[in-house]
């Protein structure tokens, strides 16, 4: 891969001076992004390490909310969600294999928003809060098709605020050689209603299934959903399955998470 | 050119490297220890897997330079003081886990991992937890039976077969 300037900040401050310099990118784990730079599909003039920056580590419940530092690996979400939100803490340890989750993060994971990723399922079937050094997002803003979001250049995930559910899962149909989902579905139950979003499916990346929503808002249970078809339209087609499977496992993985939520 | 130093299976190490540098490259070409073996170099064999504060890492992805600091175990320091093989080593021996050997290490240090964090796996945990160890020969019977037999379970009959 190209040469480039590495530099790793103690605090969030010093990362955000640092990506404002020319052709700066930031890395997190880099379970993504260095296979990206070897294949020069990505060579950065200078790349910021974020796994230095305590203050984007660590997983803390405030009241009914579950807040997750970006730079928090899959690993430790595994483990210490698993009290207060077992649901998001199973789709972690879900991720890749042992040794991706004990260095892919969370924040690195919303920021790529892989259109196969398991992430951003939970993060839009929960209606998160993505926190940067900027703003807030809400999730129904910040994903905007594969791998684009509403980041901008130079723009940091801090954490994310995900609303705890009364019950949640995450049923993944695994693609086995990459370990991404072929489909995965999250759903959620609030008071306000259930939220269903499907990874690994539409060509526009992680989107909610309006459909099933109203149904299992209705009547939570697998059989809700037993007569709703997504449409293939718009679903992913390629050697490991046709849109109209895809649209298919929309259907069925939404049951299975439901059977699953606890 | 920045000089990165770590613990390498309890000794103090160092090196001089380029951003670019991997963890696996700091190892092998800078550091000499040539058992962290390179398959895919695409982070998805696992034959690179090594120990990074007592974590498995796959060691083709990560920054030499991001790690400054670390405390590493490869392969090398999986044997016994004396030289001999380690309780892993050896039952990868005696059950005969490896056929060509490449992922070999890879499989070893991951099985660190895994009986570290839990020491009497079941077959399925230990099936589950190699997910990212890839044996181009297939040979995972055998290995699941090493691995096994090195948390002093009973390694002779597998419920896969």
């Amino acid at each position: 891969m190209h040469n480039f300037e590495f530099v790793k900040p103690s605090t969030l401050a010093e990362a955000v001076a640092a990506l404002g310099t020319d052709e700066a990118q930031p890395l997190s784990g880099g379970q993504t992004l260095i296979p990206s730079m070897k294949a020069r599909l990505n060579a950065p003039g200078v790349l910021v390490s974020l796994t230095g920056i305590a203050e984007l580590k660590g997983v803390c419940r405030e009241g009914d909310t579950l807040v997750i530092g970006a730079a928090t690996t899959h690993a430790t979400v595994a483990a210490d969600a698993a009290a207060d939100f077992p649901g998001l803490a199973a789709l972690a340890g879900q991720i890749g294999d042992p040794a991706v989750r004990n260095r892919g993060t969370i924040g690195g994971s919303l920021a790529n928003n892989d259109p196969s990723a398991c992430y951003p399922s939970a993060a839009l079937g929960t209606g998160a809060t993505i926190v940067t050094n900027a703003r807030e997002i809400a999730a129904d803003d910040y994903f905007q098709g594969m791998f684009t979001t509403a980041l901008e250049e130079g723009e940091i995930i801090t954490s994310i605020r995900f609303p705890i559910p009364q019950r949640a899962a995450y049923a993944k149909f695994l693609q086995p050689a990459s370990r991404f989902a072929l489909t995965g579905v999250f759903v959620a139950q609030y008071a306000a209603g259930v939220r269903v979003a499907v990874t690994g499916a539409s060509e526009g990346g992680v989107f909610r299934w309006a459909e099933a929503e109203a149904a299992l808002s209705a009547q939570f249970n697998a059989d809700a959903v037993a007569g709703l078809s997504h449409p293939a339209d718009g679903m992913i087609s390629d050697l490991h399955g046709t849109s109209e499977y895809r649209a298919h496992l929309v259907r069925v993985m939404t049951q299975r998470a439901v059977r699953a939520a606890q | 050119m920045a000089h990165v130093k770590m613990k390498v299976n309890g000794r103090e190490m160092g090196a001089s490297v380029e951003g670019r540098t991997l963890l696996s490259s700091y190892l092998r070409d800078l550091l000499g220890l040539t058992g962290t073996h390179v398959g895919c170099d695409t982070s998805q064999c696992g034959a690179c897997v090594v120990l990074v504060n007592g974590q498995a890492i796959k060691s083709c992805t990560a920054f030499a330079a991001d790690l400054d600091g670390a405390e590493v175990t490869t392969v090398e320091g999986m044997a016994n003081s004396d030289g001999s093989l380690g309780r892993i080593q050896q039952a990868f021996q005696d059950y005969h886990g490896l056929q060509c050997g490449f992922c070999t290490p890879g499989m070893v240090m991951s099985t660190a991992a895994l009986l570290a964090e839990n020491p009497k796996p079941t077959e399925e945990e230990v099936r589950h937890y190699l997910e990212g160890n890839i044996c181009r020969c297939t040979g995972y019977q055998n290995i699941v039976r090493a691995v096994m037999a090195a948390s002093g379970q009973d390694a002779g009959a597998l419920a896969a077969e």
